[in-house]
Formats: C-alpha cells, sequence, structure tokens
C-alpha cells in the first residue's frame, strides 16, 4: 500500500530555474493494484516514483508506505518494501559482478550483508532455476558478468532480482524504453507474472500507450505535477488508443 | 641474488599497501592519498611500540586499528562533508604528518637490538630466507583473509558499490557506510605495510611516506594490467597479481639501482615508472587507430 497526502516538490527553490515537480498530489494505492502512470515530458512522473522510492525527498506532504511513515526515510532503508527497475538497464545491477553475486545482493535485500560466504551451491541451483524460467538462456551464464549482458536481458534479470527478497511494491520506470520490441516483450511478460505471483502493488511508468492499454488495472496520467486523469479498471478498458493520443495533443 | 631477494622481501612489505590501494582504486574507484600518512603512522605506532617491549600480535592489533582510524577520518571527511575525495585524502594525510611527529617524539627511531617479524624466525641458515618466510606467511594470511572478506556477503556488496551506486541504494546498501569502512580497511593495510617496511629497514623515518602513494599506485596497475590482460575474474587471483605488481615495481627500482642509478633520483625514476606504466598503453592505442 502506498499513500501520498499532498506530496509538492520544488526543485532550485528560489533560483530563476525553480520548478515544481509537484504540486500538491495525493494518491492512495492499494495493496495488489498495478497502476500505469502516463504523461508528457516533464509532468512529474519520475518525481513521483522518486518520491516513493526515497531519490528525491519531498519539499512538502507525507508518504506512508505499507501503513507507516516513510517520509524521512532514506531510499536504501526503503528498499524492505521497495523494489525498483530503472529505465536505464545499466542502473539496476552490478555491471562487472557476476550475475550470481547481482543474485546474491538482491536475495539480501531487506536483509543484512554479513561476513559469511553466501553463494553456497544450493543459492546457486535455485537462481540456476530461477532464471531457467525466463527461458533466455541465462541458466549456464552465472558467473558471467552483468554487463556482458544485453539490455534486454539485464532488464528481465533486474525484474527477477526484484523478487528475490521479500517485496510489496515495485516501481518501473520505464523498463522497456532503451529496448528493442521483442525484449520489450519478454520483460514486460516477465513483469507480468511476477506481478501476479507475488502480488506486487505496482507503479509502471511507459510512453507506449499500446503498454498503456495491455497491463495493469488503473491508469493515472500526470500534467504539470499534478494528477490529471485517474481511471479505474474498468474505465481503462473502455478507453481508446485514439482518445488517449488526444491527451497527449 | 640476495639483491633480487632484498627487493622481493621489499616489495612483499609495500604488498599489504598495494591491496589497500587495490581496494580504494579498483573497487571503489575513490582516489585516496591518505596513504601516505598512513603509510607512516603504521611505522611510527610499530616502532614506538616495539622500543618500549611490546610483542608483536598487539602491535599488530594497535597498527591496524590506527590506520583504520586514518581511513575513517577521510571517509568521514569525504562523504558527510562532500568533500571530493582527493581534498580529503590530502587533508588527513597532511594532518597526520603532525599526529605521526608527535607518536615518534623526534623525526626518526631505529629498530636496533629488537625483535622484529623478520628476526623471529630462524628455520634457515641464512637470514635472508627466514625474512622472506615471514613476509610471504604475513601477506599469504592477510591477502587470505581480504579474498575471504570480498567473496562474503558483505564483500559483493562492497564490491558492488564502487561499480553502481544507484544499484547498491535499491538493494538496502548504506553506500556512505560502506566507503567509510572501505577506507578503513584500505588505510589498516596500508598501516601493516608500514608496520612490515619499519621492521624490514629497521628504522621509522617521519619522511618515509612521502610519495609512497605512487608505488602503491604503480603496483596496482601492473597487476591491474596483467589481471585485464590475462582476463581475470576470481577475486582471490586478484589479489594475487597485485602483490605480484608490486614485487614487480620493487624489481625494476632494483634493476635501476644496481645499473648504477644516483640513488638521489629514486622517487624521479619511481614518477616517471608510474607515468610509463599509465601512459604507455595510450599512447600504443592511439599508434593503432
Amino acid at each position: 500500500m502506498i499513500e501520498l497526502r499532498n506530496i509538492t516538490k520544488i526543485f532550485n527553490r528560489g533560483e530563476v530555474n525553480e520548478v515544481a515537480a509537484l504540486d500538491g498530489v495525493s494518491l492512495r494505492i492499494e495493496e495488489g493494484e498495478f497502476v500505469v502512470l502516463v504523461g508528457a515530458n516533464g509532468s512529474g512522473k519520475t518525481t513521483l516514483l522518486n518520491i516513493i522510492s526515497g531519490a528525491v525527498l519531498p519539499s512538502q506532504g507525507q508518504v506512508f508506505l505499507h501503513g507507516q511513515d516513510a517520509t524521512r526515510l532514506p531510499e536504501h532503508k526503503r528498499s524492505r518494501w521497495v523494489a525498483r527497475v530503472f529505465q536505464d538497464p545499466l542502473g539496476g545491477t552490478a555491471p562487472e559482478l557476476s550475475i550470481l553475486d547481482n543474485f546474491r545482493l538482491a536475495a539480501l535485500r531487506t536483509q543484512r550483508k554479513k561476513l559469511k560466504i553466501g553463494v553456497t551451491p544450493a543459492f546457486k541451483a535455485s537462481v540456476r532455476e530461477k532464471i531457467a524460467g525466463l527461458g533466455l538462456g541465462l541458466e549456464d551464464k552465472l558467473q558471467q558478468p552483468m554487463g556482458a549482458l544485453s539490455g534486454g536481458q539485464r532488464q528481465a534479470l533486474t525484474l527477477l532480482m526484484s523478487v528475490m527478497d521479500h517485496t510489496d511494491i515495485l516501481l518501473l520506470d520505464e523498463p522497456t524504453a532503451a529496448l528493442d520490441p521483442r525484449s520489450a516483450e519478454v520483460v514486460m511478460e516477465t513483469a507480468e507474472r511476477l506481478i501476479r505471483q507475488h502480488n506486487l502493488t505496482t507503479v509502471f511508468i511507459t510512453h507506449n500507450l499500446r503498454e498503456t492499454q495491455r497491463f495493469g488495472n488503473r491508469l493515472i496520467q500526470m500534467a504539470q505535477g499534478r494528477i490529471a486523469r485517474d481511471l479505474d479498471e474498468e474505465a481503462k478498458k473502455e478507453l481508446k488508443l485514439e482518445e488517449m493520443y488526444e491527451w497527449f495533443g | 641474488m640476495i639483491f633480487y631477494l632484498t627487493a622481493l622481501i621489499q616489495g612483499l612489505c609495500l604488498s599489504a599497501m598495494g591491496l589497500g590501494i587495490f581496494i580504494t582504486m579498483k573497487i571503489f574507484r575513490i582516489p585516496d592519498i591518505t596513504t601516505d600518512g598512513s603509510y607512516t603512522l603504521g611505522a611510527a605506532v610499530t616502532a614506538v611500540l616495539l622500543t618500549q617491549g611490546w610483542p608483536l600480535l598487539p602491535v599488530v592489533g594497535v597498527t591496524v586499528v590506527a590506520g583504520a582510524l586514518a581511513g575513517v577520518m577521510t571517509g568521514l571527511v569525504h562523504t558527510r562533508l562532500k568533500i571530493d575525495a582527493l581534498l580529503a585524502g590530502i587533508l588527513v594525510m597532511t594532518g597526520l604528518y603532525s599526529v605521526n611527529l608527535s607518536i615518534l617524539g623526534r623525526s626518526n627511531i631505529p629498530l636496533i637490538d629488537i625483535e622484529t617479524i623478520f628476526s623471529a624466525l630462524a628455520v634457515f641458515e641464512r637470514q635472508v630466507y627466514n625474512e622472506l618466510w615471514a613476509g610471504l606467511a604475513f601477506l599469504g594470511v592477510l591477502s587470505g583473509l581480504l579474498a575471504y572478506m570480498l567473496r562474503t556477503d558483505f564483500g559483493i556488496a562492497m564490491r558492488a558499490t564502487g561499480n553502481s551506486e544507484s544499484m547498491t541504494r535499491a538493494m538496502g546498501i548504506n553506500n556512505n557506510r560502506m566507503k567509510i569502512i572501505g577506507l578503513a580497511i584500505a588505510n589498516a593495510l596500508t598501516a601493516l605495510s608500514g608496520f612490515l617496511v619499519a621492521q624490514y629497514q629497521n628504522f621509522t623515518d617521519i619522511n618515509m611516506g612521502i610519495g609512497i602513494v605512487l608505488v602503491g599506485l604503480g603496483s596496482v596497475l601492473i597487476g591491474d594490467a596483467l589481471i585485464n590482460w590475462l582476463g581475470i575474474r576470481h577475486i582471490w587471483l586478484q589479489l594475487l597479481f597485485v602483490l605480484a605488481g608490486c614485487i614487480l615495481f620493487q624489481m625494476v627500482l632494483a634493476v635501476a639501482l644496481s645499473l648504477g642509478v644516483n640513488p638521489n633520483l629514486l622517487k624521479l625514476i619511481t614518477a616517471v615508472f608510474v607515468l610509463a606504466i599509465v601512459g604507455a598503453p595510450r599512447l600504443l592505442r592511439r599508434k593503432k587507430l
């Protein structure tokens, strides 16, 4: 469950280039909801996501995650609930570390990283099995550095990593923007499967209107730092692609 | 022969610092030059405690703690005050000069007729082999511990921090805390080099650390070149190649001296040699284009 109360975020306050990225946004996202977030560039989508993850702290307002006040909690402490997939496939992984080491860290996202060897044969086997489920043939490349993989492969693995440890909230910031159509397909299919399996509360930013139609059970449009439209599952289903184009006209 | 064995032992002594610089430069990508100060700090603490009759093991402990504290200082200045790592290192290094002078009480303490780590072993007839094995054993244990640490969950988190900070934040890792710990470990290792060198050369001098960071940097760069060239991924093998880099570096200096180079020019040779290591690959690459 995510609740934002009257969130305002002003960048460069008092300077010539002062911008109100978010302007009094209140929003409640229930457990298991899959929200698709759309809006023109600069409408405040990514700032909204950053406010939820803690990468950006609000100028005003409060953030509640899972019923707890998380307003002042730094990002690394919110990782207890929140997993995130970045637009840049490089952002969610450590490129020089092996796939296996990346997964080890992901498995400890909400836990302490102790001074003991955690990459055991049992752990390796469980990772291999999970990666095999992606059907990308990566299960035999566990020792390869993450950076040697393609963007699509990395995004798919990043998604898988986000559910290696307990997760309530999944934030997807244009995860397919840098990918070719086929890789994008694999990544989104993986995302949908994992969201359903783990009943994740999801916020998904996309510029791809087809993805908007296909995924999620709630649609929110941002404009100038505010929520311009908020459609529930029914309304979202009835929405036509052409109508949506007009929002951005 | 003895000449090269001496260089080899010298290289081993400086390898601890090499491992430290490997951690800051290659794992954390922080240019840390606290080294000059923490190296002398280790040597100063060692000299004072040994002349007061302390046994070796507690001296190792105090040296590690002293070096770690120096690293924590640099780490705090860098992360809490958001001061550039290079400047943070210079600040702490400069401050340490006075600290070291206060610890020593004078500019130089000789370690004559004092049991050191190099005189403790008496297995071989020729003293130089005893010294060599003492150095090998010490560095063996040290690299073993470090390799183990880097393979633990904590070690993976540490390696990831230098690699992608956005990723580690998302994985619940406090990057600042991790950097402070990394700098502490690195400078503790550097202080251990001071501990070893002071005992090997039988004295501690307030100026012995000047420019030592360059020796460490050059050694790690040699090791790193070998690591990249051979495509080595295993972390413990990488550490081994850092040791090799340190020894190779000392060998080159030894060869230069044996060719009759004026010892006064040693720092200049060191600087030119490091420049060559850094610059050569770039020059070669430009020719290829």
